[in-house]
C-alpha cells in the first residue's frame, strides 16, 4: 500500500513541479508589470509635484512683483502727496483684474478660438480644473497655469500707471483698465501664448514670434500704452520747470529689489515646469539685471558725473524687461550683453529722448518697458538658440533652429512683426479707450485736485502723519 | 525782553546748544527750515534734466532773553555757530511785548 502511494507521489513530482513553477512564473510576471506601472505613476506624480511646486511659487513671486514690488518702486518715485494713489493703482488692479480674468479674461486669452482671441468656453473658469491641459503645462493642473497667467495680467496694466501718475482720476483709471485689459491684453496674450494664436511659435501661429515670458505681451503693450496716456493726459502742472523729485528713493530701492527677485518667477516660471529650461531662464534673468544696472550706471557716470541710486535700480529693471522675451531662449553671455545694452539704451531713452520731446512719462514706463521690451524682442530673434531651448520641433520630430545664431535670420523679421503688432494694437486702442473714458467721465483731475494731491483728493488720506 | 532769532547751519546746532547751556540759557525753540542768503545752492540732475536747488536746509533757533543778557547771549550764539564760510546764517533781534508762563501765570522776565 505505502509503495503505491509512494510511487504515485514520485511520478507526480515532475507534474507538480511543472504546475507549481508555472504558477510561480505567472505570479512574477504580474508583479513586474504592476511594479512598472506603479513606478510610472510615481514618476509622473513626482514630476507633477516638482513642476507644480515651482509654478505655484512662481505665481506667488509674480504677484509679489505687483504688490508690493511695483507699488513701492513707483510709490517712492512720486511726491509724497501722491504716494498712496500711486500704490493704489497697483493694489486695486490685483483685485480688479482677478475678477475679470476669472469671469472672461482667461477664456479670451487662452481658449482656442480665432488667431486673435479665444472663445468663451472657459468663461467662469468652466472646464478649468485640476487635471493638466496638454497645451498649457502638461504636467501641472490647469488651474495652476490659469493662476500663473493671471499674475501677468495683473502686472501689465499696473505698469501703465507709471505714465499717468499724479494726475489721473481714480474712477477713470478703473474704467480705462477694464477696457484696456479686455481689448489689448487679452487679445495680445492670446496671439502670443494662446493655442492657435497668430504669433504663437509653439502652438500653431502663422507668424511664429519668440516671446518666452512677455516682452511683447507685457512690456511693449504697457510701455507704448503708457506713452499714449502720457501724451493724452498731458504734463503735470509745473512739469518740467518745477523739480518733482522722488519723495522716497528708499521705497523705490526696496521695490526694485522685490521686482528683481520676483522676476525669477516671471521668467523662469514661464518654462511652465521645473526643468533645465527654468534654470536657463533664471540664470539669464539674473545676469541681464546685473549687467543692465552696470550699463545704466556707467552711462550716467559718464554723462552726469555721478552714478545715482535711481539710475542703478532703473538700469536693473531695464535689463529685466529686455531679457523677458529672451530668457528661455538665449545663453548666459548673450543675456549679459542684452542686459548691458538695455541699460544704456533705456538710459538714453529716459534722459535724452524724453527731454527732447518733452512728454511727461512720469515714471518712465515707456522709456523702460516700451523701449526695453522692443530691444529685447529684437535681440531674441538674434540670440535664440535651440541649444538652450529644444522644445520646438518640426512634424518629423527634428529640433528647429530658433534665431539668427542658429542660422534662422528670418526669425528677426518675425520678431519685428510681433513688435509692430504690439505697438499698433496698444497705441491705437489706448487712444480710442482714452477718448471714450474721457467723454464718459473725464480722465484728468481738476487743477485744484492735482495741486492738493491725489491721496487727499481721490482717497481722502495722507500717507505720512508723522506729527501724530 | 528781546527775542533772538538765529538762522544757523544744521551741523552747528549741537555746538550752539552746548554753548547756551553752559551760560545758563534754558529756553530755546528749534525749527527745521530752508532758505538762502547769498549762498549758492547746488545742481541736481534727475532723468537728464537739471534742477537748481537753491533752498538749503537750515535751523532756526529762537530764544527770548532778559534785556540785560541780550548782548552776552547773542555773542555766544555767534561764536558757537560761526564757521567763517558763506552760509553761516544770520541773527535778528526783536522786541517782545509780554511773556506768560502757562503753568502758573508768571509774567515778564520772571516768565523767562
Amino acid at each position: 500500500m505505502s509503495s503505491w502511494i509512494g510511487k504515485t507521489a514520485i511520478r507526480s513530482l515532475p507534474l507538480l513541479y511543472i504546475l507549481g513553477s508555472g504558477a510561480l512564473h505567472a505570479q512574477e510576471t504580474l508583479s513586474i508589470d504592476q511594479r512598472l506601472s506603479s513606478l510610472d505613476s510615481a514618476t509622473k506624480a513626482a514630476q507633477l509635484a516638482g513642476d507644480n511646486a515651482w509654478m505655484l511659487t512662481s505665481a506667488a513671486l509674480v504677484l509679489m512683483m505687483t504688490g508690493p514690488g511695483l507699488a513701492l518702486f513707483y510709490g517712492g518715485l512720486v511726491r509724497s502727496k501722491n504716494v498712496l494713489s500711486t500704490m493704489m493703482h497697483s493694489f486695486v488692479l490685483m483685485s480688479l483684474v482677478t475678477v475679470l480674468w476669472a469671469v472672461y479674461g482667461y477664456s479670451l486669452a487662452f481658449a482656442p478660438g480665432t488667431p486673435f482671441y479665444g472663445d468663451l468656453r472657459y468663461v467662469f473658469l468652466n472646464g478649468v480644473g485640476l487635471t493638466p491641459n496638454p497645451d498649457y503645462g502638461a504636467t501641472v493642473p490647469h488651474q495652476t497655469y490659469m493662476v500663473f497667467q493671471l499674475m501677468f495680467a495683473i502686472i501689465t496694466p499696473a505698469l501703465i500707471s507709471g505714465a499717468f501718475a499724479e494726475r489721473i482720476k481714480f474712477s477713470a483709471m478703473l474704467l480705462f483698465m477694464v477696457f484696456w485689459t479686455t481689448l489689448v491684453y487679452f487679445p495680445m496674450a492670446h496671439m502670443v501664448w494662446g493655442k492657435g494664436g497668430f504669433l504663437n511659435a509653439a502652438l500653431g501661429g502663422s507668424v511664429p514670434c519668440l516671446d518666452f515670458a512677455g516682452g511683447t505681451v507685457v512690456h511693449i503693450t504697457s510701455g507704448v500704452s503708457a506713452l499714449v496716456c502720457a501724451l493724452y493726459l498731458g504734463k503735470r502742472i509745473g512739469y518740467p520747470r518745477e523739480s518733482m523729485k522722488p519723495h522716497s528713493l528708499t521705497l523705490s530701492l526696496i521695490g526694485a529689489c522685490l521686482l528683481w527677485v520676483g522676476w525669477f518667477g516671471f521668467n523662469a516660471g514661464s518654462a511652465v515646469n521645473s526643468s533645465g529650461l527654468a534654470t536657463s531662464a533664471f540664470v539669464n534673468t539674473h545676469f541681464a539685471a546685473a549687467a543692465a544696472a552696470l550699463g545704466w550706471l556707467f552711462a550716467e557716470w559718464m554723462r552726469h558725473g555721478k552714478p545715482s541710486m535711481l539710475g542703478g535700480i532703473s538700469g536693473a529693471v531695464a535689463g529685466l524687461v529686455a531679457i523677458t522675451p529672451a530668457s528661455g531662449f538665449v545663453r548666459p553671455f548673450p543675456a549679459l550683453l542684452i542686459g548691458f545694452l538695455a541699460g544704456i539704451f533705456c538710459f538714453f531713452m529716459v534722459t535724452t529722448v524724453k527731454s527732447r520731446f518733452g512728454y511727461d512719462d512720469t515714471l518712465d514706463a515707456f522709456g523702460v518697458h516700451g523701449a526695453g521690451g522692443t530691444l529685447g524682442a529684437i535681440f531674441t530673434g538674434i540670440f535664440a538658440t535651440n541649444a538652450v531651448n529644444d522644445t520646438f520641433k518640426d512634424a518629423a520630430g527634428r529640433t528647429l533652429p530658433l534665431g539668427l545664431v542658429d542660422g534662422n535670420a528670418h526669425q528677426v523679421l518675425n520678431q519685428f512683426i510681433g513688435v509692430l503688432i504690439a505697438w499698433g494694437l496698444a497705441a491705437l486702442l489706448t487712444y480710442v479707450i482714452l477718448k471714450i473714458v474721457d467723454a464718459l467721465i473725464g480722465v484728468r483731475v481738476s487743477p485744484e485736485q492735482e495741486i492738493e494731491g491725489l491721496d487727499l483728493s481721490m482717497h481722502g488720506e495722507e500717507a505720512y502723519n508723522l506729527e501724530a | 525782553m528781546k527775542k533772538i532769532e538765529a538762522i544757523i547751519q544744521p551741523h552747528k546746532l549741537d555746538d550752539v546748544k552746548e554753548a547756551l547751556k553752559s551760560i545758563g540759557v534754558d529756553g530755546i525753540t528749534i525749527t527745521e527750515i530752508r532758505g538762502h542768503g547769498r549762498q549758492k545752492g547746488h545742481k541736481e540732475v534727475y532723468r537728464g534734466m537739471e534742477y537748481e536747488v537753491d533752498l538749503l536746509p537750515k535751523i532756526k533757533l529762537e530764544t527770548v532773553v532778559p534785556d540785560a543778557r541780550l548782548d552776552e547771549i547773542a555773542r555766544t550764539i555767534v561764536a558757537s555757530a560761526r564757521t567763517g564760510k558763506i552760509g553761516d546764517g544770520k541773527i535778528f533781534i526783536y522786541d517782545v511785548a509780554e511773556a506768560i508762563r502757562i503753568r502758573n501765570d508768571d509774567r515778564g522776565e520772571a516768565a523767562l
